[in-house]
Parts: C-alpha cells; sequence; structure tokens
C-alpha cells in the first residue's frame, strides 16, 4: 500500500512537469494548428539558462534560495520566450501561408538545429545542475517520503497552470488569443493583430517550458543537449491524449502520461517505461483521436 | 564560367580528400586510441587517454620503441557503440595505425573488437570486463580483469565483509557490462546462500529512477548493487537516499570517475565499489605515477588513467619484445606478457588473453573516496 502512495507521489511530480510542457505544445496547435516540435529543445535551453544563471544569481543572493529560485526562473522564462519568439519570427512566420507540412518539417529542422548546435555551443557532456530546492522531505515516514522537491514541483506547476488559465480567460490578451484560435480570419479582420497574438502565445508556451525545465533540472540534476528529446515527445503524447487544443486536456494528459509512466516502470518493468508513452499514443489515436476532452472540428463545406 | 567554377571546386575538394590521411615519416609507429572522450561516459575516455598520453611522452623522450617515436591517433567514441565502430575503421583503413588502444566500456570494445580481429590489427582494451570481449578473436587482449572475477568477489564481500544475506540488483540494460556483472554477482551471492529480493532495470542515459526503487524497496532488500556507470550509479544513490533507503550500496568499476562524488556528494556515504588500483597505495610505483599525473594534469589519477598507462606500456613493451609492428607479431608478444610491473599491479595475460590481477575495493566516508582493501585473485 505505502509503495502504491509513493509511487503515485512520484508519478504526480513526473505528469506536473510534462504537463507544464504540454500546456506550450496545446497552446501552439489551437492558434497555429500545427505541433512545435521544437518546443522541446526549447525547454532544454531553459535548463542551460538555469545552468550558467543560477550560480551567479544564488551568489548576488547571497545564498538566499528562496529568494534566489524565483529570480532564476523569472531569468530563465525570459530567455526561453525570447527564443520562441526569434523562432516563431524568423522560421515559422513567412510559412504561415503554406501547407501544414512545410512548417512541420521546419519544426523539426529546428529542433535538430537547437539539439546539435546545443551540443557544439554548450558541450555534449551531462552536466549537474546547480540547487535550487533545497533537499529535504516535507512528510517523511517509513513508507512515503514526500520530498520537498515533489511539493515545489507540483505547486510551482499548478501556481502556472492557474495563472495561464487566468490569462487565456480573464484577460483581454487571452480573449484575442482564443478569438484567434477560433478563426483567424475573422479575428483579424475584428482588428486583433494576428502577429502580436501568436508571438504572445510563443511567450506564453516558452515561459512554461522553461520553468518545466527547471523543475525537471532540480529533481533530475543531470542536464545535456539532448536531454529535451524524450520529455519534449511525452509531453507531446500528453497534449494529444488530453485534446489537442484544450488547455484542461493537456493539464490532464500530463499527469496521465506521468503516472502512467512510473506505474509501468515501478510495477511492470522499467524497459517499457518509454514506450508506455507511445503505446498510448497509436491507442488514442485509434479509438479517440479527438483526445479525451477534445471535440471533433467539423469541417463545414 | 558557372560550370568552369563547379568543376574547379569540384576537383579542389577531390584533391584535398585525397591529400588526406597525412604525411607521417618512417620513424614514427602509429597507434590507435579510440575512448569515449564525450557522452555519458566522457571521463572514461578522458582519464584514459591521459593515461596513455603520460606512457607515450615517457617512452618517446627515453628513445621510443625500436628506435621510432610513438605517435597517438586519438578518436572520439562519443560513448556509442556505433562511433566505436566507426572510429576503429577510420584507424585502421585510413590512418594505418600498427595497433589499437580501446575501449573502456564493454560495450564498445565488443563493437570494434570484430573489426580488428578481421583486419589483423591487435586491440589492448585498458579497462573492459565483460569476458565476451577477448572471446572475439585472438587479437584481442585486455589488461585487467574479468566480470565473472568482479561479480565473484563483490557477492563474496557483500556475504562475508559486511554479512548480509538479502541483496536487491538495479541494472542497466543498454550496457553489456552492467548486465553481466549483474549476473555473476547474482550467481556467487546466491551460491553462497544469499538472496536476491529483487531485480529491477534502467537504461543509461535515464535520469528518474525512483520508480525502481521504490518498487525495489518494497521487498526490504538489505544492500543494493547498481552495476551501472558513474552518472546514473549516482543519481540512483542520491534518488534513493531521498526514499529513505539507507542500506549500504554496491557498485562496480563503472564507478570510478571524478564525477561520481561530484554528482552523489554526500548521499554516497555507506557505498562502496570494486576498482583496479588505489591512489592511497603506498608502494613506490602508484605514488611515483601519482605525482608524474598530478604534476602534469593537475587531478588525481582515477582507475581509467592507470590502466590507460599500463595498457600502452604493456603494447611497447610487447612491440619491443616483438622487434617489429606486424600485427601477428606484436599479437604473440602481447600473448606472452609475464609479471609486467604496471601501475595497478603485477600483469601476466593468460590464454584467454585476460589478465590476473588484485581488485581493490573503495568505500565513501564523509563524502570521500576511503580504500578498503584488497584482494587477491
Amino acid at each position: 500500500m505505502s509503495e502504491l502512495l509513493q509511487q503515485i507521489v512520484n508519478g504526480i511530480s513526473l505528469g506536473s512537469i510534462y504537463a507544464l510542457i504540454a500546456l506550450g505544445y496545446t497552446m501552439i496547435y489551437g492558434i497555429l494548428r500545427f505541433i512545435n516540435f521544437a518546443h522541446g529543445d526549447v525547454f532544454m535551453v531553459g535548463a542551460f539558462i538555469g545552468y550558467y544563471s543560477a550560480p551567479r544569481i544564488i551568489a548576488l543572493m547571497g545564498g538566499n534560495l528562496l529568494m534566489a529560485a524565483p529570480a532564476v526562473l523569472l531569468i530563465t522564462m525570459l530567455g526561453c520566450s525570447v527564443l520562441g519568439v526569434a523562432i516563431e519570427k524568423f522560421a515559422y512566420r513567412s510559412l504561415r501561408s503554406r501547407p501544414k507540412l512545410t512548417v512541420l518539417i521546419t519544426a523539426i529542422g529546428v529542433s535538430f538545429f537547437l539539439e546539435y548546435g546545443g551540443q557544439l555551443v554548450f558541450g555534449p557532456d551531462p552536466k549537474l545542475f546547480p540547487q535550487l530546492i533545497p533537499s529535504g522531505s516535507i512528510i517523511n515516514t517509513e513508507h512515503v517520503v514526500i520530498g520537498t522537491n515533489s511539493i515545489v514541483v507540483i505547486v510551482t506547476a499548478l501556481a502556472l497552470m492557474m495563472l495561464l488559465r487566468f490569462i487565456v480567460f480573464n484577460t483581454k490578451m487571452g480573449t484575442a488569443m482564443r478569438a484567434v484560435s477560433f478563426d483567424h480570419r475573422v479575428a483579424s479582420l475584428m482588428g486583433i493583430n494576428i502577429d502580436t497574438i501568436i508571438s504572445f502565445t510563443f511567450i506564453l508556451g516558452s515561459s512554461l517550458a522553461a520553468a518545466a525545465a527547471l523543475l525537471f533540472a532540480s529533481v533530475y540534476p543531470s542536464i545535456n543537449p539532448l536531454m529535451g528529446i524524450f520529455p519534449g515527445l511525452k509531453a507531446f503524447v500528453a497534449a494529444v491524449l488530453g485534446g489537442i487544443g484544450n488547455l484542461t486536456g493537456a493539464a490532464l494528459g500530463g499527469l496521465i502520461i506521468g503516472i502512467t509512466e512510473t506505474f509501468v516502470s515501478g510495477y511492470i518493468s522499467s524497459s517499457f517505461r518509454d514506450a508506455i508513452a507511445f503505446s498510448i499514443l497509436i491507442l488514442i489515436l485509434l479509438f479517440k483521436p479527438s483526445g479525451i476532452l477534445g471535440h471533433h472540428e467539423r469541417e463545414k463545406v | 564560367m558557372k560550370k568552369f567554377l563547379g568543376i574547379l571546386s569540384a576537383s579542389t575538394v577531390l584533391v584535398m580528400f585525397i591529400s588526406c590521411g597525412g604525411n607521417h615519416s618512417q620513424n614514427e609507429i602509429l597507434i590507435g586510441e579510440f575512448g569515449s572522450l564525450t557522452g555519458t561516459t566522457a571521463t572514461f575516455g578522458q582519464s584514459t587517454h591521459h593515461g596513455l598520453e603520460l606512457a607515450v611522452d615517457e617512452t618517446n623522450i627515453a628513445g621510443g620503441v625500436l628506435g621510432k617515436k610513438i605517435v597517438l591517433i586519438v578518436e572520439d567514441d562519443q560513448s556509442k557503440p556505433e562511433e566505436a565502430a566507426t572510429a576503429v575503421t577510420k584507424l585502421i583503413t585510413r590512418d594505418k595505425v600498427k595497433a589499437v588502444i580501446g575501449e573502456v566500456a564493454s560495450s564498445r570494445s565488443l563493437a570494434a573488437a570484430p573489426i580488428c580481429q578481421q583486419l589483423g590489427i591487435p586491440m589492448v582494451s585498458p579497462a573492459s570486463t565483460n569476458p565476451e570481449v577477448t572471446k572475439k578473436g585472438d587479437y584481442i587482449f585486455r589488461v585487467c580483469y574479468i566480470d565473472p572475477f568482479q561479480g565473484e568477489i563483490l557477492a563474496r564481500f557483500l556475504y562475508n565483509s559486511l554479512g548480509l544475506r538479502k541483496a536487491a540488483t538495479l541494472k542497466d540494460v543498454k550496457n553489456d557490462y552492467s548486465v553481466g556483472l549483474a549476473h555473476y554477482f547474482k550467481e556467487t551471492f546466491e551460491g553462497l546462500g544469499g538472496t536476491v529480493v529483487a531485480e529491477q532495470a534502467y537504461s543509461e542515459g535515464d535520469s528518474d529512477f525512483k520508480a525502481q526503487l521504490t518498487a525495489l524497496k518494497a521487498a526490504e532488500p538489505e544492500a543494493i548493487f547498481v552495476p551501472g556507470y558513474y552518472i546514473e550509479a549516482a543519481l540512483v544513490v542520491k534518488q534513493a537516499r531521498e526514499l529513505n533507503m539507507t542500506m549500504p550500496m554496491l557498485g562496480g568499476d563503472g564507478w570510478d570517475s571524478s564525477k561520481l562524488l561530484e554528482v552523489g556528494g554526500l548521499s554516497l556515504n555507506n557505498t562502496y565499489y570494486s576498482t583496479h588500483y588505489s591512489t592511497d597505495d603506498t608502494s613506490w610505483a602508484v605514488q611515483n605515477f601519482v605525482a608524474k599525473y598530478r604534476s602534469r594534469f593537475n587531478e588525481m589519477p582515477d582507475a581509467m588513467a592507470a590502466l590507460g598507462y599500463d595498457a600502452g606500456l604493456i603494447l611497447f613493451d610487447a612491440i619491443r619484445r616483438a622487434g617489429s609492428t606486424d600485427g601477428p607479431a606484436i599479437r604473440d608478444a602481447l600473448g606472452a606478457t609475464e609479471n609486467f610491473s604496471g601501475v595497478t599491479g603485477r600483469i601476466t595475460i593468460d590464454k584467454e588473453r585476460n589478465a590476473h590481477k588484485s581488485l581493490v575495493i573503495i568505500s565513501v566516508v564523509d563524502g570521500k573516496l576511503k580504500y578498503k582493501e584488497t584482494i587477491q585473485p
């Protein structure tokens, strides 16, 4: 019983990180109707921005992690947002009128560029991420241990998701985003600047990826330029699972993937840890392609 | 005009390619080295390379081998077996090396050995311990002990020295070394009367082991054996301690790296691992080597550096005894190596082309490496 509880905690912790990345995928799809495969690598760059900036900021704050961690988070979010907007401007904007396949291939190209460029710039060796979350545990019994790590991950992810929900449903920019995702031609006729909204969406998505990166690197402190491949792919599966284009779906999908992966790894065999995410993808596409919370888009002729 | 420029640039590139391969004078013996200078086990390749460099420079200063200078040609296999095969093929066919030194990781040695065997070039592995490596052919040698020995000694250490009876294993399915070592450990441990209460696995490159560790915890082992490489091992131990698993944890020579303590820190207290030598050894050979290495590279030599050094010197000694740089001659001379005084002990190459050597157990106390004991074969 205690093992089950512990595995659930492990799974929710991992799933929250996937949820944050999945939100980025789902937002971009909602606005632009394409899968930004480079998102996992924006996540990776976020981890490296954190790696290089954290020691300096911690030193600046005199070792006070409570002040330093949010500062590192803000700087990483800023860095990733700049990267996301740059990718959109230089790689995707001019292809907006082209078939979706073209942009998809471009996205894969950007992904490789970031990965192998990262290997050149950062070096391909794994690096040790500095500690941002103090070690220790909140609940520490014989059977279940909930570390400070897990709590911070879950709380931060939850807070960011609620912030995102507020932005999307309670602000003018959010309403504009939803309008563009509904019908971008009509939205532009209503006076909404499509380019600004798209850039804003990329800023939101990349910031979440940055937060996910810092949380991921805090729990699993070995970072390397290829670290974004698998979390990125699993988060993409999570977004599809929950219903691509649906925010709540992405969060739900992330949690499901995280928990399932942990359970399969602990109870069946860890060799299937990565395979389970892709098995879920195949199953959901076969039986309910619109995802759990998604709805069919009816094309009226 | 365009066509002319096209032909001109194409022929320039062609000429550049043909003249590739370098000019090596007759006064040099070309030795190839392939190792993981980058990737998940980067310290293995870098340390081995430093040790080998030291051996090459010392030999050249003393006049070289058979009156010629040793020239080392290095290839990085990025910790990947596919790259190891490519690296070795390039070294032998394009650079025309007379012998190859490599690799540390058994998976990469296993990828490269068939190529060296087929092309008739002797290969000396400094630290691959999986028994399959030297079975690939009579041109493949190693200067370290093999996993049946290592697994057996670790099992005996756990059973006798630590007095524990219930163990669990967490192996790396992506590496032949880890799978083999876990197997030999289990064989001996159960043969002695112990029980392996649970077995789990991970893949090299994974960063989350909490699921597997939680499953192992439920089986209540008294110790956990993690026969993997240093980065994953350090993360495993760290996450185990976070899950309140305070039991002793054991590892093999794959743990030997400066990065182990860097990644694992104090969570590594109450762990033990086997390796090939200890810098605490007071013998003159070891201390002299440590001093030379430190003054040149500004760091303590780990086991891979010591083995790289020994592998180089043994190869050069074999070439001297062979009196030529022919593949078959070097091969025969390597096979006849007897009682060679290496930094990692007295090395004799047996009929299976493996070395019979003693094993050193290191423990981690207060976040520092501490020599525990030496076990003779």
